[in-house]
C-alpha cells in the first residue's frame, strides 16, 4: 500500500467509525434514560462493557448516546463557525480600511479572553442549555481561521495573476470565482474539519463545568462530571470508559482532518 | 529612544488599554443580556415563594436588577479606574480582595505549569524533530496528538483516580489539608496538594509548543546548510545548538506567550477536578452564581494577563532576535 492507499483507508475507517457512534447514539437516545434498580452500580462486565451507575443505566449506552450528541453538536458548530470565520475574514480582506481594523480589532478582543472563560460568558448570557453551547462555539472558534483567510485573501489580491486579470477586463465576481475561490476553498475546509476536534472538546469541557447541556442530557461531559462523586468510592469505571471513548473520538476526527488535508494538497500526491 | 518608537509603544498601548476596555464591555454586555434570573439561581424557586414581596424587592435590589445595564456599566468601569472593582454578590467581600487570594493560590500553579510544558514540550519537540521519522519522533508525535485529544479535566480524573484513590500517595483535592487551621499550613502541604493540578496542566500543555518545534526543527534539519554543516562534518548537537535551536527559539517563544490564554483556561477545568480553591474554580462559581461584580473581574484579570504576555512576546522579540534589534539601531 502507497501513502495515499494508507491515508484514504484511515479516512474511511476514522469516518465510519465516527458514523457509526453518531447513529448508533441517536437510535439509542431513550435506551440511554432507562433506569432500573435492579441493575445499579455493576461494575463492566459482559452486558454492560462500561458498567451501570447508581440508577442502573447502562453506561455504554449513555456514553455512545453522549458521544452522538457530541459529535452532532461538534460538526454544527465547527461549520458555523468556519463559514463565521470565511465571511470575517474575507470581509476584512475586501471591504477596505475601517472593516479590517474593525474585524482585526474584533479577533484581538475574541483572543483575549481565554476560551473557556468566554465560552461561560456566552453560555451565560444565552442562559445556559444548548443555545448557550451551541453559540458559544461558534463565536469563539472562528477566530484564527478567519486571520488565515483574510492573509490569503490579501496576498492574492497582491499577487500579479490576480492585477493582471483585472487588467485585462475580467470583473470582480469573475476574478473572485475563478481565481480566488479556488484557493480559498482548500483552506477553508481543511480549517473547517480542524475544527472539529477542538469544538468537541469544548463542548464537553463546558458542559462539564456545569454551562452546558443540562444535567438531565446524557452528554458525556455531565457523565464525566457526575462520576466524580463517585470515585473516591473505587467507582472508576464510570469515568475511566467514557472518558477513553470520547478520547478515541477527537482522535479519530483528527486523524480524519490530516488526512482530508494530506489528500487536498497536491503537493504530497507522489508521497 | 527615537521619538518614533516613543509613538510606537505609545500605540501599542492605547490599543491593549483600548482592546481592555472593549473586553470589559463585551463581558459586560453578555452578563447583562442574561435571561438567567440570579434570584431563582442563588435563592431557589421554593425559598423565592415563600418570600413576601418586599424581601424579593429588596433582593431583587442587592442583585442589581433594577438598575438598567447602561448605568450599572458606567457605575463599574468608574468605579474600577478609581481601583474599585466592586464587591462580590457571593463572598460578600470585596472583589479585589477575593481576586488576590484566588490568584495567589492559582498563580503558582499556573506558573510551574507554564514553564515545564515550555521547557519539556520544546526539548521534546527538538529530540522529535532531530531525529524525523525515526522511533523517537513517532514516540513524540503519538504522544502530542494524543494529549491534544484529551480534555484536560479528563487528564486530572485519571491522575486522580490513579494517584489519589488507586495508589493514595497524594491528596484528593483542595490546596490545604482538610481540617487544618489556616495558620498551621506548611508550604510542604501546599506543595503536595499543587503537584496533580500542576501536572495535568502541564502534560496537556507539552503537545502543543512540542509538535511546532518538531515542525519547525524537521524542517531546519532539511535545509541546505544543514546540509552543508553535515559536508564539514560537524557532530549532530553542534548542529542543532548552532541552526537548529537559533531559528526555532523565536516561534516557539511566541507560541509559549501565546499559551498563557490556554494553559488559564485549562486551569479552570483542573481546578474544578480537584476542588482547588482558585481562580478558575471562582470564575465557575462566579459564573453559576451570578455574581456579575466578580465574573467581570476575573475577566478582566485575565484579559490583563493575556494582553501583558503578548506584550511581553513582543518585547522580548526585539532583544533575542537580532534582525530586529539590527533593524531598530538603523532606524536610530
Amino acid at each position: 500500500m502507497n501513502q495515499r492507499k494508507k491515508t484514504i483507508f484511515w479516512l474511511a475507517a476514522s469516518a465510519l467509525f465516527l458514523l457509526a457512534v453518531a447513529f448508533l447514539g441517536y437510535l439509542w437516545r431513550d435506551e440511554a434514560l432507562v433506569t432500573d434498580f435492579s441493575r445499579k452500580n455493576l461494575a463492566p462486565c459482559l452486558k454492560y462493557p462500561f458498567g451501570t451507575d447508581f440508577m442502573g443505566r447502562d453506561m455504554f449506552v449513555r456514553t455512545v448516546t453522549g458521544l452522538s450528541l457530541s459529535i452532532r453538536l461538534g460538526v454544527l458548530t465547527a461549520a458555523a463557525s468556519a463559514i463565521f470565520a470565511g465571511v470575517m475574514g474575507i470581509g476584512a480582506a475586501v471591504l477596505g480600511k475601517a472593516a479590517d481594523s474593525a474585524i482585526t480589532f474584533l479577533i484581538d478582543l475574541v483572543m483575549g479572553i481565554p476560551h473557556i472563560l468566554l465560552l461561560v460568558l456566552i453560555s451565560y448570557a444565552c442562559g445556559k442549555g444548548f443555545w448557550g453551547v451551541a453559540v458559544g462555539i461558534t463565536l469563539t472558534h472562528w477566530t484564527s481561521l478567519a486571520r488565515l483567510i483574510r492573509g490569503e485573501v490579501m496576498q492574492l489580491k497582491s499577487s500579479q495573476y490576480i492585477q493582471i486579470a483585472a487588467k485585462l477586463g475580467q470583473s470582480r465576481l469573475q476574478i473572485a470565482g475563478k481565481h480566488m475561490l479556488p484557493h480559498i476553498l482548500p483552506q477553508f475546509f481543511t480549517g473547517l474539519i480542524l475544527l472539529f476536534p477542538h469544538a468537541i472538546l469544548h463542548e464537553a469541557s463546558i458542559t462539564f463545568l456545569g454551562f452546558g447541556l443540562s444535567p438531565e442530557q446524557p452528554a458525556i461531559g455531565v457523565i464525566l462530571s457526575e462520576s466524580m462523586r463517585y470515585l473516591a468510592m473505587g467507582r472508576w469505571w464510570l469515568a475511566a470508559f467514557p472518558g477513553a471513548l470520547l478520547m478515541i473520538c477527537v482522535l479519530l476526527f483528527r486523524v480524519l482532518g490530516e488526512s482530508v488535508c494530506r489528500l487536498i494538497d497536491p503537493g504530497s500526491v507522489h508521497e | 529612544m527615537d521619538k518614533r518608537q516613543i509613538v510606537r509603544g505609545f500605540a501599542g498601548l492605547a490599543r491593549v488599554l483600548l482592546l481592555i476596555l472593549g473586553v470589559s464591555f463585551a463581558a459586560f454586555f453578555l452578563l447583562a443580556v442574561s435571561p438567567i434570573d440570579p434570584l431563582q439561581s442563588n435563592v431557589g424557586q421554593a425559598a423565592l415563594g415563600s418570600m413576601s414581596q418586599e424581601q424579593i424587592d429588596k433582593l431583587r435590589e442587592y442583585w442589581g436588577m433594577n438598575t438598567p445595564m447602561a448605568v450599572r456599566f458606567w457605575n463599574w468601569a468608574w468605579d474600577f479606574i478609581r481601583g474599585d472593582m466592586g464587591v462580590s454578590l457571593l463572598y460578600r467581600r470585596p472583589v479585589a480582595e477575593v481576586l488576590l487570594e484566588k490568584t495567589a493560590n492559582s498563580l503558582w500553579m499556573m506558573a510551574a505549569a507554564w514553564v515545564l510544558s515550555g521547557v519539556i514540550g520544546f526539548a521534546l519537540g527538538v529530540w522529535a524533530g532531530a531525529n524525523r521519522g525515526k522511533w523517537q519522533d513517532k514516540l513524540v508525535t503519538g504522544y502530542s496528538l494524543l494529549m491534544a485529544s484529551t480534555p484536560a479535566f479528563f487528564l486530572a480524573l485519571v491522575l486522580l483516580m490513579v494517584f489519589s484513590v488507586w495508589l493514595k500517595v497524594l491528596p484528593v483535592g483542595f490546596a490545604v489539608p482538610v481540617g487544618t487551621a489556616a495558620a498551621d499550613v506548611t508550604l510542604a502541604d501546599r506543595l503536595v496538594h499543587g503537584i496533580l493540578p500542576a501536572a495535568a496542566l502541564s502534560l496537556t500543555g507539552i503537545s502543543n509548543i512540542a509538535l511546532q518545534t518538531r515542525e519547525k526543527m524537521a524542517e531546519v534539519m532539511e535545509s541546505d546548510y544543514v546540509l552543508f554543516a553535515q559536508a564539514r562534518g560537524e557532530k549532530k548537537w553542534t548542529m542543532i545548538r548552532r541552526h537548529g535551536l537559533r531559528n526555532i527559539a523565536l516561534p516557539a517563544m511566541t507560541l509559549q506567550f501565546a499559551s498563557v490564554s490556554e494553559i488559564f483556561g485549562g486551569s479552570v477545568l483542573v481546578e474544578q477536578v480537584f476542588s482547588y480553591p482558585g481562580l478558575g474554580q471562582a470564575a465557575v462559581d462566579a459564573g453559576l452564581g451570578s455574581d456579575v461584580p466578580l465574573l467581570l473581574g476575573i475577566t478582566v484579570v485575565s484579559a490583563v494577563i493575556v494582553f501583558g504576555g503578548n506584550a511581553l512576546a513582543d518585547f522580548l522579540y526585539g532583544i533575542i532576535d537580532p534582525r530586529i534589534r539590527k533593524g531598530r539601531e538603523r532606524g536610530r
